[in-house]
């Protein structure tokens, strides 16, 4: 077919009131490489630029929250794993500190001390995906396989705490599944020696690579104020420069005997929240975390990891928010129980990737194509906790 | 005739050399990256993968190819054969070898130069032909960073035009010397300068990091080659790997002594026949060791570095890169002009130049080998597997 | 001196002829299962809205005729500057000093020219954007910016 045929062919599917002059509308997503899953924005595009962007959600859309209504509590766990598969034991945690509170159940010490080993590897190990896939947007794939590769040894470590790598359904009502010996910890103290250095070397590699700063810094500066009414929690609202970490403000566990700092956006090499801001405190987070382990391995004591809860677990009617520090932000369990059955009336997960979401449209407007996805990935959104 | 068939057989030898070669750099850039990347990388087919490019042809061979309805066909078929054009006929005058050269074309740099354009327009004809979003805006943006890297590397040869006067490749290399005390790129500090930015531009391109802007795959999915497939794909592909050894070859011809090796190519050798076979191959391998060490730098930056932005790319070549190309070219004018060749300051800053340049180079294993102490960074994998 | 070029016309036709046998070949063999989904342009698994062959703000033509500009000096002074040293040898290197720099100074007067005017500011975001709205909210959208 000549290309003049073809052109007349083609014309009645030109649809040019649609796209109004320069402008283009262009999916980024479903199926795109830097959206992380399965994350539609909608970008109105002049040239480079984003004139205005509609995100999409729901396409990760599992109906968890729903899933839940029809089993029994303790049935439920797993399928936190899956809220944020990345951090998975957070979201156990989450879950299970909602019921205990709840039911009023009993947690024995070292089912605590555990719980937060695993919790604070699983930050650990959520906040290198999250620096690793930022400078991966960037076009850089060497960081990310680094971060990965640490990952994969703490992947080892959780395997003896848990039994599994990924989506660890680890933590019990009134405790953990299984208990580890004194080799995990000596392991694991051994290995937090080399994290440091990793760290290190991974700041020095890529925080002070001048190209990775230019493409973030005032990039897609979210103020302290625009971030709380987005209702921005965890590493993005530090970022933002507000100090405010749960497990200060509203301490759970043992962290009240914790000794550790919260790093907050201070706009080292911008403004304060820009996308260079949330990489450096999820880098510093990550060190704190390194501190916080190593206070829970000198405290821990030998002990039961399991308190005895009822085997038909049923709640006493009424309702009961309880928000624990998740590697994306505040990360809450709301739930509603009828007194009756053993199953919950109805559970609300709060995510912060789903908080974060909601700033897109604003911040997206202006940009160009190549900050719409560093801003995207500087703020750690993982698909499947946004939709759940 | 006799003459057109020898040179048909060398053409087809050329032919089948670049392919073989970007297909095998491919390979070794993949074993590159994995072994940054505590990695294995491939090593299945053939000992330790090297014809794992073989089977990469083979699947590209027998892959459907797609073309989509809404593009347009002719010009979406036609943009891999002026790509892969644009790269194979800058091979014709870069010199290998004493003898090893297709044709000495009198044009030379000038004409590379010229055929560099072709890629920019097959790459931006493929882009805008695929009817795709995201193919439209890679190809747009090769055009506007290729067009304007163009700039900085035609000031960047114009240094070295001035410093061997000619365009000849051939004469280009002979009038540098064997020695690193004899090639351009330690001649004077605005030689350096040319070569800098020569080095720089040559990877923009070569749409290679940190100046993939057009294929970025993390933002325009696969730029403008986001619609090919199959075999088509893979003449993109080969060109881009080609291409490296193109950039190797013309930096190493332009800044390091070409084929030049450890003897002096006299006046006597230029009687064909008086010329050791010996030299011609010692000089072919020096000169392929030269063009590895910097296709090695490119791959190296490939996995090191991040990507720019396009404003940032556009603003390094026009606000930073052609004013340092002005500079260096006015300076090189000035320079030949009170400085003239084998008088004492030339002989000084020659010296002292080549010494800064390995000093450099010394104090660069000297911070890597004290950064390795410091981190104790593990060897994580055995690069032989 | 033309005859030089014939291996730049053999070296056109052998990587054409490559590259049209390959494809050949792989026509032979490979699979041809089109459908209109497979065929469809991709757009991250959403079905495209609209064509992608509109006016596109490229942004960069002030930047295409600098690159022009520029592109035609280089042309003209490189074969002066093949000469160059020659002319030093000659004694004429004054005159072909002079000239050579009053053909840079040329460059780099349009240089400072084209960076003053901020031509060679890729149009910074913002404003940008915020202008598009307003001028869309007025009723009298651009289809090319001044």
């Amino acid at each position: 077919m000549t290309s003049a045929t073809r052109e007349k062919e083609l014309k009645p599917r030109v649809e040019i009131t649609q796209i109004s002059g320069t402008e283009i509308e262009v999916n980024m997503g479903p199926h795109h490489p830097s959206t992380h899953g399965v994350i539609r924005f909608i970008l109105f595009i002049d040239g480079e630029i984003v004139v205005r962007a509609v995100p999409d959600v729901g396409y990760l859309h599992r109906s968890i929250e729903k899933i839940a209504e029809s089993m029994p509590y303790s049935f439920f766990m797993p399928y936190t794993d899956r809220v944020d598969y990345v951090a998975a034991i957070n979201c156990n945690l989450g879950y299970a500190l909602a019921i205990e509170a709840m039911g009023g159940l009993e947690v024995p010490e070292r089912a605590t001390w555990l719980r937060m080993i695993g919790v604070e590897l699983n930050r650990i190990m959520s906040h290198l995906v999250g620096v690793g896939a930022l400078p991966l947007d960037l076009g850089a794939f060497t960081p990310f396989v680094h971060a990965l590769r640490e990952r994969e040894h703490m992947m080892d470590l959780l395997e003896i705490l848990t039994g599994t790598r990924m989506n660890n359904n680890y933590i019990r009502f009134g405790g953990v599944c299984q208990d580890v010996d004194d080799e995990f910890l000596k392991k694991l103290e051994k290995y937090l020696d080399h994290f440091v250095l990793f760290l290190e070397e991974y700041d020095r590699l890529i925080g002070t690579n001048k190209i990775f700063i230019e493409r973030l810094k005032n990039v897609g500066i979210v103020s302290g104020e625009k971030a709380l009414s987005y209702s921005f929690s965890g590493p993005n609202l530090r970022a933002s420069g507000i100090g405010l970490d749960l497990r200060k403000v509203d301490p759970y566990c043992f962290y009240n005997d914790m000794k550790f700092d919260v790093p907050v956006g201070k706009g080292i090499k911008g403004t304060v929240g820009d996308s260079f801001d949330r990489y450096i405190v999820r880098i510093e987070e990550m060190a704190e975390c390194e501190k916080i382990l190593r206070q829970i391995l000198s405290k821990i004591k030998e002990g039961p990891i399991q308190s005895k809860v009822p085997k038909k677990l049923v709640l006493p009617a009424g309702e009961a928010y309880h928000h624990t520090e998740s590697a994306r932000g505040e990360l809450g369990y709301h739930i509603i129980s009828d007194g009756k059955s053993a199953s919950p009336y109805r559970i609300k997960i709060r995510t912060g990737s789903f908080a974060s979401m909601t700033s897109l449209a604003e911040i997206f407007k202006g940009m160009m194509v190549a900050d719409v996805i560093a801003y995207f990935a500087s703020l750690d959104i993982v698909a499947p906790e946004v939709d759940r | 005739m006799t003459q057109f068939i020898y040179m048909f057989i060398f053409a087809v030898i050329y032919l089948l050399s670049i392919a073989v070669a970007a297909g095998f750099l491919t390979v070794v850039e993949r074993r590159i990256a994995g072994r940054m990347q505590s990695r294995i990388g491939p090593n299945r087919v053939g000992p330790q993968g090297i014809v794992q490019w073989i089977a990469d042809a083979v699947k590209a061979l027998q892959k459907e190819d797609i073309i989509p309805t809404d593009a347009h066909s002719f010009l979406f078929k036609i943009a891999p054969y002026l790509v892969f054009m644009g790269v194979f006929l800058t091979l014709v005058p870069i010199p290998f070898g004493a003898y090893t050269l297709m044709e000495n074309l009198d044009t030379g740099i000038f004409y590379v130069l010229a055929m560099a354009s072709f890629v920019v327009i097959g790459v931006m004809m493929g882009g805008w032909a695929s009817n795709n979003k995201w193919s439209l805006l890679g190809g747009m943006r090769s055009a506007a960073q290729m067009i304007s890297y163009e700039v900085p590397a035609a000031l960047a040869v114009f240094v070295v035009v001035v410093m061997a006067g000619t365009l000849n490749f051939q004469k280009i290399v002979f009038s540098q010397g064997a020695s690193p005390v004899d090639w351009y790129v330690f001649r004077n500090p605005f030689a350096f300068i040319a070569f800098n930015i020569f080095f720089i531009a040559a990877l923009a391109e070569g749409n290679r990091v940190p100046f993939d802007i057009p294929e970025a795959e993390s933002e325009l999915v696969s730029g403008y080659n986001t619609e090919y497939s199959g075999m088509r794909f893979l003449f993109f592909f080969l060109a881009e790997w080609g291409n490296l050894v193109v950039i190797g070859a013309l930096v190493s011809t332009l800044f390091f002594g070409g084929w030049n090796f450890w003897f002096e190519y006299t006046l006597e050798f230029s009687v064909p026949g008086r010329y050791p076979i010996r030299f011609e191959v010692l000089g072919f391998l020096w000169f392929l060791f030269k063009v590895s060490i910097f296709v090695f730098i490119i791959i190296w930056i490939r996995w090191t570095l991040p990507r720019l932005r396009i404003d940032q790319l556009m603003d390094i070549c026009w606000k930073y890169m052609v004013p340092i190309g002005l500079f260096a070219s006015i300076g090189i004018l000035l320079w030949m002009y009170f400085v003239p060749e084998k008088s004492l300051a030339d002989t000084i800053m020659r010296y002292s130049m080549t010494s800064f340049g390995g000093l450099t180079i010394l104090y660069f294993f000297y911070r890597v080998f004290q950064n390795l102490r410091v981190t104790k960074a593990k060897i994580y994998a055995n690069p032989f597997v | 001196m033309l005859r030089e070029y014939g291996a730049v016309l053999l070296f056109s036709v052998l990587s054409i002829g490559f590259i049209f046998v390959t494809l050949l070949a792989s026509k032979i063999i490979r699979p041809n299962h089109p459908n209109p989904v497979k065929n469809s342009p991709y757009e991250c698994g959403e079905v495209p809205v609209g064509n992608a062959w509109v006016n596109f703000n490229i942004r960069y033509y002030v930047l295409a005729l600098i690159f022009l500009l520029f592109d035609v000096e280089i042309v003209l002074i490189l074969p002066v500057a093949a000469v160059y040293k020659e002319w030093l040898n000659t004694g004429f290197g004054l005159l072909a000093l002079s000239e050579l720099l009053l053909f840079i100074a040329i460059l780099v007067v349009a240089l400072i020219y084209a960076w003053g005017r901020g031509d060679l500011n890729w149009i910074k975001t913002y404003e940008r954007a915020n202008a598009m709205d307003e001028l869309k909210n007025a009723g009298d959208y651009p289809l090319e910016e001044k």
